[in-house]
């Protein structure tokens, strides 16, 4: 298989405009001839329907929520960039693009993320347009403020809430296609499988949640926006029901998988307070414009933070990175954070956490000014934690928060399947190994919103608006096997709950494809996934029936997913022998500590195919082609 | 940090045509650090170890913001606490406490199974008029349109809704007028908005009728109850939208 990323010829900043004339078109009057099936409703998904619809297309939406408005974006704190040069600071698309390949640490495509740089101006257009209520100026012009990574203001804001306030953006702009009868929305229905005929996506098999209920939906193309997989670690700042069903089905049908070990670990966040724990709670990045990150000098030290003197703390990002400061890129923040606990000097119960101390800003600013701009996030950390950050420095610890890696994709946003398109987080495309903050909204809107509604006419143009049907084999075969991977769960009656699985999975893959990564660990983490693949298929307890409402049923679907995907991680993380923005392998590391690329060797995006259950996946490769940038040590000194 | 015994009263009901009752059970060992949702996910694994169904409750971001969870705790929706059930912590409880929990109670939201309640006519009052309607692709530069940082704010504070519904589960008329006037208040309050003003409000206040929620008799409980703090002032907006509408409306 060769994989051919499509991307244009020609200068970078003309790629896309002339790809866009080169792209086949539907004419207006045949749009309404097809049918689209986005799946997801997040940014991505709920995006790319309304616009779609808006072109004219037959779109069906398909969400396990109970409403579109739940889906993980509305979580999305800190804000979305956009390389709009409103504060006259020298921020350009090129320089957006050229933050986002160095953060990244040059392992994402350049034709992807400078058209993504290039769109990121319309996007805060639109959104604008719609009515989401960004934070503004007294003048009434627009706001920014700053992100890790970058030393330009280019990020917008909307208080604490900004992926809440784009979310509705873009639900809005569905509902108002919902009302015009162009999107038929399904609610409380997950996608279990896609269907495959003829080498082309022909649609998808779903549950309804409520009733239990397989059914087969046939569109012309099948776009996925179901976001990432973070919860394959359990614990993660991911919902509750984020999973990796969608992508990973669409994998075993052929989609190759992208980079899947490319996972970012988030530096600020509330810390485990104990095994009970469900989830883990995000403090936006955006604290680290005015919070200071510091842990005590001497390992040991128990006093209260307020109790111990300026010249005993050690601001370790301050001191290491001074340039950047506190606002270093996630994957170097985190890493930065483990190592001063891995010393002992973390802090708290636990000695898992450093501190995230506003007291600085509040003299400096006052307390009314630093609650104006994060208020909701010192009342969530309050909520939380019982403690007042006002009055004592915040305690965070990294946790899993994106994932980078997700179904390869080309150009046009399409997976190997023709006609099967992943959006958003859902994709692999545009971070490469680590991502940037306030990159994630950018993403999944431009995708949505200004890519998929030229990519996708090309595809729809040239197979045509054939007749759709699921009376076919292949609608048949994938509904079969739905109906009886659910009756071999709900028949097992085993011993181990799904959480307990879960749990033990989480646990593995945290230990050894987190924030750090070893040869050694790897292989001792793949033989206890394959225990607990092992357990899950033999000994896991699922109560009920599939005829009712069935939390239980819908998490161990959703967990047999994440083992199979936790074990391609680890092989992916055991293939590249380099250190790269998130994946930190440890034997590959310059002498002060930094990820240690090999260019030479691994300038690639990791494509896995799907060989059969137990079987090896094998590896594609898509060399990396940089013409634009250079590639170098990245440096935040 | 203290461990504590409770007494949960839930309501147990199969599906929505069956006849649901409260079901009493102990749990012990429950730390006063766990959110309230973390106790029940201990509860649901003690009663799958004996075989028993789990309780089914919404619950999604567990950040207060999806506006999934939706629990009426002890008489009050959400709890004792003016947050989301999520961000309920159970050091609001002590040792001993006998807590109930039941679902949103209202006409237009049925129960679903046990504490998950069907609150799809929230979405569908969203499709009778939330929006702007603007294609992609053709707005304008996002600088253009200054909009006073009064007005910005102010819009901001009625877009913080989060679609919970504990408006309508604490109102004893079952009223959704809180979740309707954020609204059409925030898009009242802003430039974009002003096109379709009087349609939105119009359209959006019958199709809150036909979905068969109570009248509001302005005693506030939804405001008290809201984990978004959305203000009675969107209300009283709404009122003035609405009869505004009505007495200059274009549409025949």
């Amino acid at each position: 298989m060769i994989l051919d990323s499509k991307i244009p010829a020609g200068p970078l900043a003309e790629k896309w405009e002339k790809h866009k004339f080169n792209l086949k078109l539907v004419n207006p009057a045949n749009k309404r001839k097809y049918d689209v099936i986005v799946v997801g409703s997040g940014l991505a998904g709920a995006s790319a329907a309304a616009s779609l619809a808006e072109l004219g297309y037959n779109v069906k939406v398909f969400t396990y929520h109970d409403s579109p408005r739940r889906a993980h974006s509305i979580a999305a704190q800190g804000g979305i960039n956009a390389a709009k040069n409103y504060q006259n600071d020298g921020d350009s698309i090129h320089r957006l693009f050229y933050d986002t390949i160095k953060g990244g640490d040059y392992r994402a495509r350049e034709g992807n993320v400078y058209r993504l740089a290039q769109v990121s101006v319309d996007i805060i257009d639109q959104c604008v347009a719609q009515g989401v209520p960004f934070a503004r100026e007294y003048g009434g012009l627009l706001s920014n403020r700053s992100f890790g990574g970058a030393q330009v203001s280019r990020t917008f804001y909307a208080r604490g809430q900004t992926g809440q306030q784009l979310l509705l953006g873009a639900y809005s702009a569905m509902n108002r296609q919902i009302a015009a009868g162009k999107v038929k929305l399904y609610t409380r229905c997950e996608m279990l499988d896609l269907v495959v005929a003829d080498g082309k996506a022909k649609g998808i098999i779903t549950r309804n949640l409520i009733t239990g209920a397989i059914e087969s939906h046939a569109g012309h193309a099948v776009l996925l926006c179901t976001g990432g997989y973070g919860n394959v670690y359990y614990l993660s700042t991911n919902a509750m029901m984020c999973n990796v069903t969608a992508t990973w089905r669409a994998h075993k049908r052929g989609a190759l998988f992208g980079n899947p070990s490319f996972t970012q670990i988030h530096p600020t966040c509330i810390p485990v307070s104990g095994d009970y724990q469900s989830k883990l709670t995000l403090m936006s990045e955006s604290l680290r414009n005015d919070g200071r990150v510091w842990v005590p000098m001497k390992a040991g030290d128990n006093r209260l933070p307020t109790d111990i003197p300026e010249e005993e703390r050690d601001y370790f990002l301050e001191r290491k990175y001074p340039s950047f400061g506190n606002l270093v890129p996630r994957d170097v923040a985190s890493r930065n954070a483990k190592y001063v606990c891995d010393e002992g000097r973390g802090v708290g119960n636990t000695k898992l956490a450093v501190y995230l101390d506003f007291a600085d800003a509040i003299k400096r600013d006052t307390e009314a000014v630093v609650k104006a701009k994060y208020g909701n996030l010192f009342d969530m950390y309050q909520q939380i934690t019982g403690e007042n950050p006002y009055k004592t420095p915040m305690r965070i610890y990294p946790a899993v928060h994106y994932t980078m890696g997700g179904l390869w994709v080309d150009y046009n946003l399409m997976t190997t399947v023709p006609g099967c398109y992943a959006l958003g987080e859902a994709n692999f495309s545009d971070h490469g190994a680590n991502r940037l903050g306030a990159s994630a909204l950018m993403q999944g809107l431009a995708d949505g919103y200004f890519v998929i509604p030229y990519t996708l006419g090309d595809y729809l143009a040239s197979t045509g608006a054939g007749k759709l049907s699921t009376d076919t084999p292949e609608f048949k075969e994938a509904l079969d096997g739905v109906q009886k991977r659910i009756a071999k769960l709900l028949t097992m009656k085993g011993e181990k709950t799904v959480d307990e699985l879960h749990r033990k999975l989480g646990l593995t893959i945290w230990d050894y494809c987190g924030m750090s990564r070893t040869e050694e660990g790897l292989k001792k983490a793949k033989a206890i996934v394959a225990d607990i693949k092992k357990e899950f298929e033999t000994n896991v307890k699922v109560l009920g029936g599939n005829e009712e409402m069935n939390q239980s049923l819908e998490k161990a679907l959703r967990l047999a997913d994440f083992i199979e995907l936790g074990a391609l991680m680890i092989q992916d993380a055991l293939d590249r022998n380099e250190s790269c923005g998130g994946h930190f392998r440890e034997e590959y590391q310059t002498p002060e500590g930094e990820a240690l690329r090999d260019d030479d060797n691994f300038a690639y995006v990791s494509a896995y195919e799907y060989t059969g259950d137990n079987q090896a996946p094998v590896l594609h490769k898509e060399v990396l082609q940089f013409e634009n940038v250079k590639l170098t040590q990245r440096s935040y000194k | 940090m203290n461990t504590m015994n409770l007494t949960l009263k839930i309501w147990r009901q199969p599906n929505a045509k069956a006849k649901g009752e409260m079901k009493s059970y102990k749990i012990s060992g429950i730390n006063d650090h766990m959110s309230f949702l973390e106790m029940l996910d201990v509860l649901n694994e003690d009663l799958q170890k004996k075989n028993e169904d789990p309780v089914v409750f919404d619950h999604d971001c567990r950040e207060g913001i999806c506006g999934s969870c939706s629990l009426v705790i002890n008489g009050r929706p959400h709890g004792p606490q003016q947050t989301t059930t999520c961000q309920l912590h159970m050091r609001s409880f002590k040792d001993g406490d006998t807590i109930y929990i039941e679902p949103w109670r209202a006409k237009a939201f049925p129960v679903i199974k046990d504490l998950m309640v069907d609150r799809s006519a929230f979405d569908r009052i969203q499709h009778s008029g939330g929006y702007v309607s603007v294609n992609t692709g053709s707005a304008q530069d996002a600088n253009n349109l200054p909009i006073g940082k009064e007005i910005a704010d102010e819009a901001f504070n009625s877009a913080t809704c989060i679609g919970c519904g504990a408006c309508v589960a604490a109102c004893k008329n079952a009223s959704a007028m809180l979740f309707v006037s954020a609204k059409i208040s925030q898009l009242a309050m802003l430039p974009q908005g002003q096109a379709e003003r009087k349609k939105r409000a119009e359209s959006m206040v019958a199709q809150m009728d036909a979905e068969g929620f109570g009248a509001c008799t302005n005693t506030g409980a939804c405001s008290a109850e809201c984990p978004k703090e959305i203000s009675m002032a969107n209300i009283a907006m709404m009122n003035r939208e609405y009869l505004g509408a009505k007495l200059t409306s274009e549409a025949v």
